[in-house]
């Protein structure tokens, strides 16, 4: 497992040495991914899972960017030309769509994992947070993606959404417009949430989720305690 | 500045005050590009786009009294960059021939259209039998209030009305 993973000699062989022994990949490989691990079990997936669908979920946006249009009069067409007209546009539409729920199920179950095995106690306590801020955001990525399909229920649903951030206290009314871009959800909130959806938000689940990682991999994991424990 | 390297902390060397003035001017940066961000974002919200408009409908005296008159009008939307038009009737009534109350024929109940017919002396909405009165009071049907008002004024003997939009 540690050792170099192309072992019959040959021109791989020596392309590999030569790449390894000027960037270290065998030491990434060695610290990453065949790290020692206690002995865990099915519910230590959920981390992974979240990870890959997280991955999932950034492939397939970004191939919907490529026909969606984020402004009231396309934006309802545009997607129902992925849908309708585009080879496998169903499919990719439908991962996304799918897969953002699936997503957040997977966040939870991950969470409920980590309080349940009392992983978030020292010395990972920066990952228990990081994980925490990661759940939170990727609901925003929820909520901000709901309003793309631009229809009924994802109008209306943003309009009570928003309507939320209203009840604040004295500076509700104008954070609500704030969000909004305006008195009501138009084409300033569709594109708003078009920018916060594609660009800061999943920049934020980037930076988060190395944070996250990096700590995974230099703490390591916390083994499931023991029943007399 | 001096150029000597100076061993006392308290005093001000060349590399405390080239530190100094790279973190002035990453501040500096960071100001120019940040606040000019903050009003990018936040000014659409600030902004007041609605746009008020006074609308002439007539004269007075061309109103009978107990009889509303319906004044088809159109006014823009703005949204964002994005303009549209919006269009209505306005139902002027007096009932002295002084006071006019103008209404607006968008049924309170589901925002149908409601019209004004005569032999039934009351507004009538198509949708679900929401029936209005000549104040706009509601008569029968799911309507939860009257009809809205236009706030109005009258100039030289003109009925006036406002759009917001």
């Amino acid at each position: 497992m540690a050792t170099s993973p192309t072992p019959q000699p040959g021109r791989g062989q020596t392309l590999f040495e030569w790449l390894d022994e000027r960037a270290g990949l065998t030491t990434i490989w060695k610290t990453t991914l065949a790290r020692l691990v206690p002995k865990t079990n099915w519910f230590y997936t959920f981390g992974s899972a979240s990870l890959i669908l997280a991955m999932l979920q950034g492939i397939t946006g970004m191939l919907l960017t490529l026909y969606y249009v984020p402004t009231p009069d396309h934006a309802y067409d545009s997607i129902q030309y992925i849908m309708n007209d585009l080879a496998f546009g169903w499919l990719i539409r439908g991962m996304h769509h799918w897969g953002a729920t699936l997503l957040i199920i997977v966040v939870f179950l991950h969470m409920l994992k980590s309080y349940f095995v009392g992983a978030y106690k020292y010395p990972r306590e920066i990952t228990w947070l990081t994980g925490g801020v990661l759940l939170l955001v990727v609901l925003v990525m929820g909520f901000s993606g709901y309003l793309l399909p631009w229809n009924q229920r994802s109008y209306w649903a943003t309009s009570v959404g928003t309507s939320v951030v209203g009840a604040v206290p004295l500076i509700g009314p104008f954070l609500e417009r704030v969000v909004r871009g305006g008195q009501e959800v138009g084409a300033v909130t569709l594109a708003r949430f078009y920018g916060l959806h594609i660009w800061w938000v999943p920049i934020i689940v980037l930076a988060m989720i190395g944070v996250h990682l990096y700590l995974v991999i230099r703490i390591g994991i916390t083994s499931p305690p023991e029943r007399d424990e | 500045m001096t150029e000597q390297i100076s061993s006392n902390p308290e005093e001000l060397g060349r590399r405390k005050f080239l530190t100094g003035i790279i973190g002035i001017v990453a501040g500096a940066v960071a100001t120019l590009v940040g606040l000019p961000a903050i009003g990018y974002i936040i000014s659409p919200g600030v902004k007041q786009q609605k746009q008020e408009q006074w609308l002439t409908l007539g004269p007075v005296s061309g109103l009978t009294p107990g009889t509303p008159a319906g004044f088809p009008y159109s006014q823009t939307i703005q949204d964002g960059w994005v303009q549209s038009s919006q269009s209505g009737v306005a139902y002027a009534v007096t009932q002295d021939g002084q006071n006019v109350k103008v209404f607006s024929n968008v049924c309170t109940h589901l925002s149908c259209r409601v019209t004004w017919q005569p032999e039934r002396n009351a507004f009538v909405c198509p949708c679900h039998d929401g029936v209005f009165g000549l104040e706009g009071n509601v008569i029968a049907g799911p309507p939860p209030r009257p009809l809205d008002q236009f706030q109005t004024k009258i100039e030289n003997g003109q009925v006036m009305i406002l759009l917001e939009a």
